[in-house]
């Protein structure tokens, strides 16, 4: 994971550097997307080939769509605390 | 939505590839996964050190837009380990790991299936998409009845790119610049947070 981590902050501070290179970025946008479908096709080979994944596709569709449910659920619940506490005009002291 | 359709048209594609066993045996045994992941997150950095709005949201950072990506994480975490505790087919460490994927659905998941197992990268890309698709869907409703951060906060990562425009839509875009920001910072904290839990 420690190489992983180290690339993508040599690569935040190369983009830093060529922020203004259009050309350059628009090229490695470009190439994201592809290592992207690549990595998903990958993802998507190595799954096809286990067995024990494919037996137990639509366990793991619900599964997916119940944990996503409360991520959803928590998060909506401390963004409405924190904007009542302190986004809400004339909701928290602090802004008047 | 149409870069979710894609990736998961790849991901399909793959899948049939491997069931049907349309490649040679070679490509099956060798994994070539961990180079094409290294290359990733170093473009994926140079995206993120380059993109013109993070630079002017560094400029914003006060302590309560700090505050909006702090709330999105702990909600999330949160909810996931309700969960966790509900069921006992995914652990709590394993719920949180895919609650860390906060939409990123394209990284989180192959991140993931390179650390745990192709398992629960596959259920990490299900619920991150999912995560995408409900914000998109139910951004009204939550604007309505949550308050302004609520669509930032289901957004997660996606909140600086896909969801965006929705997103401002609703809760107006003096908000854009606090959605963009709570994006960003979850998008750079995505594959620390997936390396921290597992």
């Amino acid at each position: 994971m420690i190489p992983v981590l180290l690339l993508m902050t040599l690569g935040i501070i190369v983009g830093w550097i060529f922020h203004h290179q259009t050309i350059f970025l628009q090229w490695i946008s470009k190439f994201t997307n592809w290592a992207i479908y690549l990595l998903l096709f990958l993802l998507g080979l190595s799954v096809g080939t286990n067995k024990e994944i494919l037996s137990n596709f639509d366990n793991i569709g619900y599964l997916s769509i119940a944990i996503t449910l409360f991520a959803v659920a928590g998060s909506i619940l401390t963004a409405w605390i924190t904007y009542h506490l302190f986004f809400k005009k004339n909701g928290g002291k602090n802004e008047r | 939505m149409k870069g979710s359709i894609i990736i998961l048209l790849f991901f399909i594609l793959g899948l049939l590839a491997g069931i049907y066993q349309l490649l040679p045996d070679h490509f099956l045994k060798n994994d070539y996964s961990l180079y094409a992941l290294y290359l990733l997150m170093f473009l994926v950095g140079i995206g993120i050190g380059s993109n013109k709005k993070s630079l002017q949201v560094i400029k914003q950072i006060n302590f309560k837009i700090l505050l909006v990506p702090f709330s999105v994480i702990t909600g999330t975490y949160i909810g996931v380990s309700i969960f966790a505790l509900l069921q006992n087919q995914l652990n709590l460490v394993e719920s949180l790991a895919i609650g860390s994927g906060f939409g990123y659905y394209s990284l989180s998941s192959v991140l993931i299936s390179e650390v745990a197992s192709d398992m629960l990268g596959v259920i990490a890309l299900l619920s991150n998409i999912t995560r995408e698709i409900i914000t998109l869907l139910l951004t009204p409703l939550f604007a309505r009845y949550f308050g302004k951060l609520a669509p930032i906060s289901s957004g997660g990562a996606t909140a600086m790119d896909t969801t965006l425009p929705i997103i401002t839509k609703y809760i107006g875009s003096d908000y854009a610049i606090i959605s963009v920001f709570s994006g960003i910072v979850l998008t750079i904290l995505v594959p620390f947070l997936i390396a921290i839990i597992l």
